[in-house]
C-alpha cells in the first residue's frame, strides 16, 4: 500500500468510483421520471412520428434499461453528451462555453466569503460574548436566511441602476478580458457569497472557540505564552483544516445559488443554461449540465481532501 | 441558500455519538419553554401568523389576487393598496398572503417527500446493516453530491414545470440528507443497552423499529426537519423565480420578485415586500430549528 499524499489520492479515487456510478445512474434515469411516454415528451407538441421514432433511437428506449446505461457511460466517456434538442449544437460545446462563467462566479464568491466570514467568526470567538460577537452571530443568522437572488436584485438597483458603479447584467469572458471579467462578475458574486460568509462566520468561531478551550491551550496560557501568539500559532492552525472542508461543502451550494443568480444577472452561464433547458424541454442539456456539475462537485472534494492531506499528515494516514 | 442544509449534515454526523438514549423526563411543558425562549416565541408566532393569512387569505385578503386594474399600475403604496399594485394593477398586499399559502404548501410538500423517502431508508439501512447498508449508504453519497437546487431543476425539467414537481424534485434532493443522520442515529440506538434488552425479551423487528429505535433516533431528524423548511422555502421562491415552480396568474413570492425585478426602473418599490416576506419566514424557521436543537440537547449552547 502506497503511503502519504498519492496513496490517498488513489485510495480516494477508489471510494469515489461508487460515489460517480449512482451520481451518473441519477443523472442517466432522470429521462425515466418523465411523465408517459419519455420519447415523445422529449420531441415536444408538435413532433412528428418520425421525429419521435429518431428519438426513441438517439435515446435507445427500445433497449433495456441497463444496457441504455452502459450505452450511455460509453457515450459520455467519448465526451458525447448528445445534442441540443433545438439547436442541434454538442452538448458538451454548449455546456464548456458557458462553464467559465460560472466557475469564475463560485470561485470568486468562494473567495469573498473567505475574506470575510473567516474573519468574522475569528473577531467572534476571540470576543466571545460582548456585543460584536452578537452582532455577528446575528448577521450570519440573516446571511443564510436571505434569498441570495432578492439580495442580487437589491444589489443591482443600489450599485448599477442607483450609483451606476456596476454593470446590471451580462458577463465577459474571462480568458480575453480577465479584468473586466471580474469586474461584471463583482455584484453576483457579492450575492452568491452570503451564505458562504455566514457559515464560515459561524463555524470558524465555534472550531475556534473549542480548540481555544482545551486543555493545551490552557496549559500554553499558564506557561505564560501572549493571547495573540496561542491564537495564530496554535488555534488558527487547528482549525484550517475545518475551513477548508467547510469551504468545500459549500462549492456544492453555491452551483446550486448560481443557478439562480445567474438568471438575475443575466449570465450565460452554465445555471442560466440548465434552467432554460429545463423550462423548454431540452432534456440531454439538462442532462449534461447536471452531470457535469457533480463530477465538478466530485473532483473539488477530492481537491479539499488532497489540500488537507498535504497540511497535515495525519489526514492523509487515515483517509 | 441550501446552507442551512449544509450545516445540518456537518454536525449531526459529529452529533450521535455522544446522545445517550434517555428515558422521557417529566412531562415537557410546551408553554414554560416557550416563553423562556423568547427567540422561539417570536418566531413561532410569525409562522402563526403566516399561516393563518394562508388559511384565510380569502376572507382576509383586501382584493382578489387576479383582480387587474389597469387604471392602476405598479401604484406605490397608499391608503388603498397599502403595498402598493404590481405591473397588471393587482393588490400586492393580497397577492402576497395568497402566496404565503403556497409557500407554507411547498415547503410542508418538499420536507414531506424527503422524510418520507429519507427517514424509512436511513433507519432500514441503518437496521439492516450488512451489504444493504453498503450499498444504501453509496446511494445517499452519489445523490449528496448533487448540488441540490441543479438535480431540483433537473427533476422538475423531467417530471414537468409546476409548483407541486418541482417540490417533488427538492424533496427528493432532501431525502439523502435525513437518510443520513436517521441511519447514523439509528446505529447508535441500536446498540444501546435497552433495545439489547427488548431483543433478549424476544420482541420482533417491527416492534423494535416502531418502539424503540424511531422514538429515540428522532431527535435530530426533528431539528433537521425545521432546519429544512427554510431550505424549501427559499428553494421554491428560487424557482418560482426561474418560473419552474409556481405558475402564473398563481401567486408565489419568488414570482412576484420576478415581475418586480423586470419593473424595478418604474416601481422599485415592489421588490421589498415578497423579499421580506421570504427572509422573515426563512428566518423563522431557522430560529425555531435552533431552539429545538437546544431544547432536545441541552449540552449544545445556543451559538
Amino acid at each position: 500500500m502506497m503511503d502519504g499524499v498519492p496513496g490517498m489520492v488513489g485510495r480516494r479515487l477508489m471510494q469515489l468510483l461508487p460515489v460517480m456510478i449512482v451520481a451518473t445512474f441519477v443523472v442517466f434515469s432522470l429521462v425515466y421520471l418523465m411523465p408517459g411516454d419519455p420519447a415523445v415528451m422529449i420531441a415536444g407538441d408538435y413532433a412528428t412520428a418520425e421525429r419521435i421514432a429518431e428519438i426513441r433511437h438517439i435515446y435507445g428506449f427500445d433497449r433495456p434499461m441497463l444496457v441504455q446505461y452502459f450505452a450511455w457511460v460509453g457515450s459520455v466517456l467519448q465526451g458525447d453528451l448528445g445534442h441540443s434538442l433545438f439547436s442541434n449544437e454538442a452538448v458538451l460545446r454548449l455546456i464548456l462555453a458557458r462553464l467559465p462563467h460560472t466557475i469564475l462566479l463560485v470561485i470568486y464568491a468562494l473567495l469573498l466569503g473567505a475574506v470575510i466570514g473567516i474573519p468574522l467568526g475569528i473577531l467572534a470567538a476571540t470576543r466571545q460574548g460582548t456585543a460584536l460577537d452578537k452582532i455577528i452571530t446575528s448577521v450570519a443568522s440573516l446571511g443564510v436566511a436571505v434569498p441570495n437572488f432578492w439580495l442580487g436584485i437589491i444589489l443591482v438597483t443600489l450599485f448599477s441602476l442607483g450609483y451606476r458603479w456596476f454593470p446590471a447584467t451580462g458577463a465577459v469572458s474571462v480568458f480575453e478580458k480577465p479584468l473586466e471579467a471580474l469586474y461584471y462578475a463583482t455584484l453576483p458574486a457579492i450575492a452568491l457569497s452570503t451564505g458562504v460568509v455566514a457559515v464560515l462566520a459561524r463555524q470558524v468561531r465555534s472550531a475556534l472557540l473549542e480548540v481555544l478551550g482545551s486543555q493545551y491551550i490552557r496549559t500554553l496560557r499558564a506557561k505564560g505564552l501572549s493571547s495573540s501568539s496561542i491564537l495564530w500559532k496554535h488555534g488558527l492552525r487547528n482549525v484550517a483544516a475545518t475551513m477548508l472542508t467547510i469551504a468545500g461543502l459549500q462549492v456544492n451550494r453555491l452551483f446550486s445559488s448560481a443557478v439562480i443568480i445567474e438568471a438575475v444577472f443575466a449570465i450565460p452561464g452554465v445555471g442560466n443554461l440548465i434552467s432554460y433547458s429545463a423550462l423548454n424541454k431540452d432534456f440531454p442539456v439538462v442532462q449534461g449540465v447536471a452531470l457535469v456539475l457533480v463530477l465538478v462537485v466530485i473532483l473539488t472534494n477530492l481537491l479539499v481532501d488532497v489540500l488537507n492531506a498535504t497540511f497535515d499528515p495525519r489526514v492523509a494516514a487515515s483517509t | 441558500m441550501t446552507d442551512t442544509n449544509m450545516t445540518v449534515m456537518t454536525e449531526s454526523s459529529a452529533a450521535p455519538a455522544t446522545r445517550p438514549a434517555l428515558p422521557p423526563p417529566t412531562r415537557f411543558r410546551f408553554w414554560a419553554w416557550l416563553w423562556s425562549d423568547k427567540r422561539a416565541l417570536i418566531s413561532l408566532a410569525y409562522l402563526s401568523v403566516l399561516v393563518l393569512a394562508a388559511i384565510f387569505a380569502p376572507l382576509l385578503a383586501p382584493y382578489p389576487p387576479n383582480e387587474q386594474n389597469l387604471m392602476d399600475l405598479l401604484m406605490p403604496p397608499s391608503a388603498e393598496h397599502w403595498l402598493g399594485t404590481d405591473d397588471l394593477g393587482r393588490d400586492t398586499l393580497s397577492r402576497l398572503m395568497y402566496g404565503s399559502y403556497n409557500a407554507l404548501y411547498a415547503a410542508g410538500l418538499a420536507v414531506g417527500i424527503g422524510v418520507a423517502i429519507g427517514v424509512p431508508l436511513g433507519v432500514f439501512i441503518g437496521f439492516v446493516g450488512g451489504w444493504i447498508d453498503e450499498l444504501g449508504s453509496r446511494i445517499i453519497d452519489g445523490v449528496l453530491a448533487f448540488p441540490p437546487l441543479v438535480l431540483a431543476v433537473a427533476v422538475t425539467g423531467a417530471l414537468g414545470i409546476g409548483l407541486t414537481n418541482a417540490m417533488i424534485a427538492v424533496g427528493f434532493a432532501f431525502a439523502p440528507v435525513l437518510a443520513r443522520t436517521m441511519r447514523a442515529q439509528t446505529l447508535v440506538v441500536k446498540n444501546a443497552l435497552y433495545v439489547e434488552a427488548a431483543t433478549g425479551f424476544g420482541a420482533s423487528r417491527l416492534h423494535l423499529i416502531l418502539r424503540h429505535i424511531l422514538p429515540n433516533a428522532i431527535q435530530p431528524v426533528i431539528v433537521e426537519i425545521t432546519l429544512m423548511l427554510a431550505v424549501a422555502l427559499l428553494a421554491e421562491a428560487g424557482l418560482s423565480f426561474l418560473s419552474l415552480g409556481v405558475q402564473p396568474p398563481e401567486s408565489s413570492w419568488g414570482g412576484m420578485l420576478a415581475r418586480a425585478y423586470h419593473y424595478v426602473e418604474v416601481a422599485p418599490a415592489q421588490m421589498y415586500a415578497p423579499g421580506f416576506a421570504i427572509l422573515f419566514t426563512a428566518l423563522a424557521f431557522n430560529t425555531l430549528g435552533e431552539s429545538i436543537r437546544v431544547l432536545l440537547d441541552p449540552t449544545i449552547k445556543r451559538r
